[in-house]
């Protein structure tokens, strides 16, 4: 409802106009060089990648190029916008993110991106997992239209006061060993709930622990090597929908949607125990769960084994007026210096194997997360990780089609084989 | 009209050498032109602005055009595939049901106060005033206040009513607690803007009619129906076709209590007509196909608009 806000910007519209009619000038910001001589590059990035102290000093090694770092904190958002930079031939970034779960998207129209072979990107290939590299390729001879800046390695969050007040054992190692699989970690969250420990649940909801679950396949999950949906047949997504649902079931969901308000609350509050957390994650627990809540949180192994969940690539869009400037600051960003610092910054995990053999690394802890070795911990699957087969719209299948299904039938609204067939039907509708 | 009595003089001069001398004819220009030039800013903004996103829009929902990639012509094919998607009826249904629930109190309120701040009470201007503050207050803010207020574990009402002894109430997960709180958002912001069109509206009746009414014996509430209401009816449609244009086009409240998602609850419990547009366009990339949706959204209100200028003139007769 925004009659007024029309109203109101329709008059001030009008008048800007009438009042600028002769001085009307196209917005060049940032397509010429500025009167000192500097070009500006403009970086859009989502979440937190940690480029800020990378920004700075890439400017200090340039002096002729501004670095404008641009963020918006959720992908959701992001794409949308993205995309309409896309399609209106400009307002993109010089360089921008492409997260995973979107990229194969983008990379069904290839034409809007530029070919980083032909500035020269051959020769960082030995800088990243082999497989990291692959995907940031439209075929296995195509242009490449990304370079890798993060993986999504597996861990499992966890609170030590709330582990304590159900008796369990709060060390990393000992945590760890409680569950080794998904079914032991049922268990140990029946054996939280039965203690009072003042918390919803064991862990915030489904959601992320299926999102795990469909990271550790290894291989497909909901599209095949052909990109047809195999949703309905594959029993990598079944097993994990089954677990999930027993999760629910046997109560240990505390059923807060991820991202909502009492989600974010539920970090401060705490509503759950544990929660699955990809190395990005980190920036975000902590964020939410807010400084008064320091040290409470560790890191722990995943229930399952390792996984990749979620990490990113930086292309140029070709849209940009500096291609060429803006490759060097991309091919600077995804270094193994530089992921390096970015990790230290905001926790994406490296994806070149210099950077996770980098004793530097290795040596990094977390303060936050009760000095977890979170170089170690996150550093240790990275080079063995399995690549997913994503599919052009695993993203909208798991988030949009999926999810809601899971959600439901925590609200108690679908049960599982009515969610399930929801799911199914929202999935083909999502990848059409 | 006007234009008749400028114009003569000149025509006498004409008389005079049998050519029309240059001045007469600027003057002539003049007349006739410059009302149109005058109105022309607004036209000509509304051409740009109005109609040709408008036509634009009706030629993309002509294709299957995908939003960065491939367009071809499919005729009015996104139009069939629209009325026969659940998802779009699911959208309307939620849409339709939100501006009622909405609306109907809101109006009702907006009268019932606008009559309050029309008598003689201390702080008269500070009052009138006050009910605008809901409504200048940034629709973003609203939405993030009302969705931690509506919030299922550490919402305040939620704790209101298990205080008074009820079950807490998860309010994304049901149609009707859903649609509950996007309304009171709705209402929130905009009653005290229509109880200003509407009290602007009441100061505008004669103070006489109500005087001889009195003389006649008639009660306060007598005045108010007998009176009151039905010289408010221009207003009144006024504000009932505002309210629907923007009642079917909410977007911003839901989304926001949606935690930000276009998909309006896990089942859609509350995912309006707009949301399912922006959805469809800038997050499925099936562009033709939204501005389809926009299209249908358009005649919508129109026939909305329609129908409740036909009810409100029928009920206020």
């Amino acid at each position: 409802m925004s009659q007024t806000k029309r109203f109101l910007a329709v008059t001030v519209a009008a008048v800007t106009a009438l009042g600028m009619v002769g001085a009307c000038s196209k917005n060049t910001e940032g397509t010429k060089p500025a009167a000192d001589g500097k070009i500006t590059l403009v970086v859009d990035t989502f979440g937190d990648f940690g480029y800020k102290a990378l920004a700075a000093q890439y400017e200090q090694a340039h002096p002729d190029v501004k670095v404008e770092l641009r963020n918006v904190q959720k992908l959701d958002d992001y794409k949308p916008k993205l995309v309409q930079y896309l399609a209106a031939g400009s307002g993109a970034g010089d360089v921008v993110a492409l997260e995973e779960g979107v990229l194969n998207e983008f990379k069904t129209q290839p034409q809007n991106f530029v070919n980083l072979l032909d500035q020269g990107a051959a020769e960082l290939q030995p800088n990243f997992l082999p497989w990291k590299w692959d995907l940031g390729r439209v075929g296995s001879d195509g242009p490449l239209i990304g370079l890798g800046t993060d993986v999504g390695g597996l861990a499992a969050c966890y609170r030590k006061d709330l582990f304590a007040k159900a008796k369990l054992p709060t060390d990393r190692d000992a945590v760890s060993k409680l569950w080794p699989d998904w079914n032991s970690f049922i268990a140990t969250g029946k054996k939280f709930g039965a203690a009072n420990t003042g918390a919803k649940g064991f862990v915030d909801s489904v959601t992320t622990s299926f999102s795990a679950m469909l990271s550790q396949a290894g291989d497909t999950n909901f599209y095949d090597r052909d990109n047809k949906l195999i949703a309905d047949s594959n029993p990598v997504v079944r097993q994990a929908w089954d677990t999930s649902m027993t999760m629910v079931s046997e109560g240990v969901s505390a059923k807060i949607p991820t991202w909502s308000k009492d989600w974010e609350a539920g970090f401060k509050n705490g509503s759950f125990a544990v929660t699955m957390c990809p190395s990005w994650m980190l920036g975000i627990i902590k964020g939410n769960s807010g400084e008064a809540n320091a040290g409470k949180w560790d890191v722990a192994a995943v229930p399952g084994g390792g996984g990749n969940w979620g990490g990113s690539w930086l292309a140029v869009p070709t849209q940009s007026k500096h291609p060429k400037e803006a490759y060097e600051l991309a091919k600077f960003l995804t270094s193994p210096d530089s992921q390096v610092a970015a990790f230290k910054e905001a926790g994406p995990l490296p994806t070149a194997p210099k950077a996770l053999d980098d004793p530097a690394f290795l040596a990094l802890t977390n303060d936050y997360f009760s000095d977890a070795p979170v170089g170690k911990i996150f550093g240790a699957g990275a080079k063995t990780l399995k690549p997913l087969v994503l599919g052009p719209k695993h993203q909208a299948v798991k988030e949009r089609a999926f999810e809601p299904a899971l959600q439901a039938v925590e609200q108690g609204k679908l049960t599982p084989d009515k969610a399930w067939q929801q799911a199914l039907s929202s999935a083909v509708k999502e990848a059409k | 009209m006007t234009s008749s009595s400028v114009v003569r003089p000149s025509a006498a001069a004409t008389a005079a050498d049998g050519r029309v001398p240059w001045r007469s004819r600027l003057t002539r220009a003049d007349v006739r032109f410059a009302p149109y030039f005058f109105i022309a800013p607004f036209f000509v903004l509304f051409a740009v602005f109005g109609a040709f996103p408008l036509i634009y829009t009706g030629w993309v929902s002509l294709h299957d055009w995908h939003l960065i990639g491939e367009h071809t012509f499919v005729g009015f094919g996104n139009y069939t595939a629209l009325f026969a998607d659940p998802d779009f009826w699911n959208a309307l249904k939620n849409t339709v049901g939100i501006f009622v629930l909405a609306t109907v109190p809101q109006l009702l309120m907006a009268l019932a106060m606008a009559n309050l701040l029309n008598r003689k009470i201390r702080g008269r201007t500070f009052f009138r005033m006050g009910v605008l503050i809901p409504n200048v207050t940034s629709v973003a803010a609203v939405g993030i206040v009302f969705g931690q207020l509506f919030a299922r574990d550490v919402g305040l009402v939620n704790f209101l009513i298990t205080w008074l002894g009820l079950d807490a109430v998860d309010w994304q997960a049901n149609t009707w607690s859903s649609w509950i709180a996007i309304a009171v958002m709705v209402d929130w912001r905009w009653t005290g803007y229509n109880t200003l069109i509407l009290l602007g509206a009441m100061q505008a009746i004669p103070k006489d009619l109500f005087e001889s009414a009195s003389l006649d014996g008639a009660k306060p509430w007598q005045q108010f129906w007998r009176i009151t209401v039905p010289l408010l009816r221009p207003t009144l449609l006024f504000t009932v076709v505002i309210s629907t244009i923007g009642g079917l086009q909410l977007f911003t409240e839901p989304v926001i209590f949606g935690n930000g998602r276009m998909l309006g609850g896990t089942l859609g419990q509350f995912q309006t007509v707009t949301m399912y547009m922006y959805e469809t366009a800038f997050q499925r990339f099936q562009y033709g196909y939204g501005a389809a949706i926009a299209w249908a959204l358009f005649g919508l209100i129109v026939i909305f608009s329609l129908i409740n200028l036909l009810l409100v003139r029928r009920a206020a007769r």
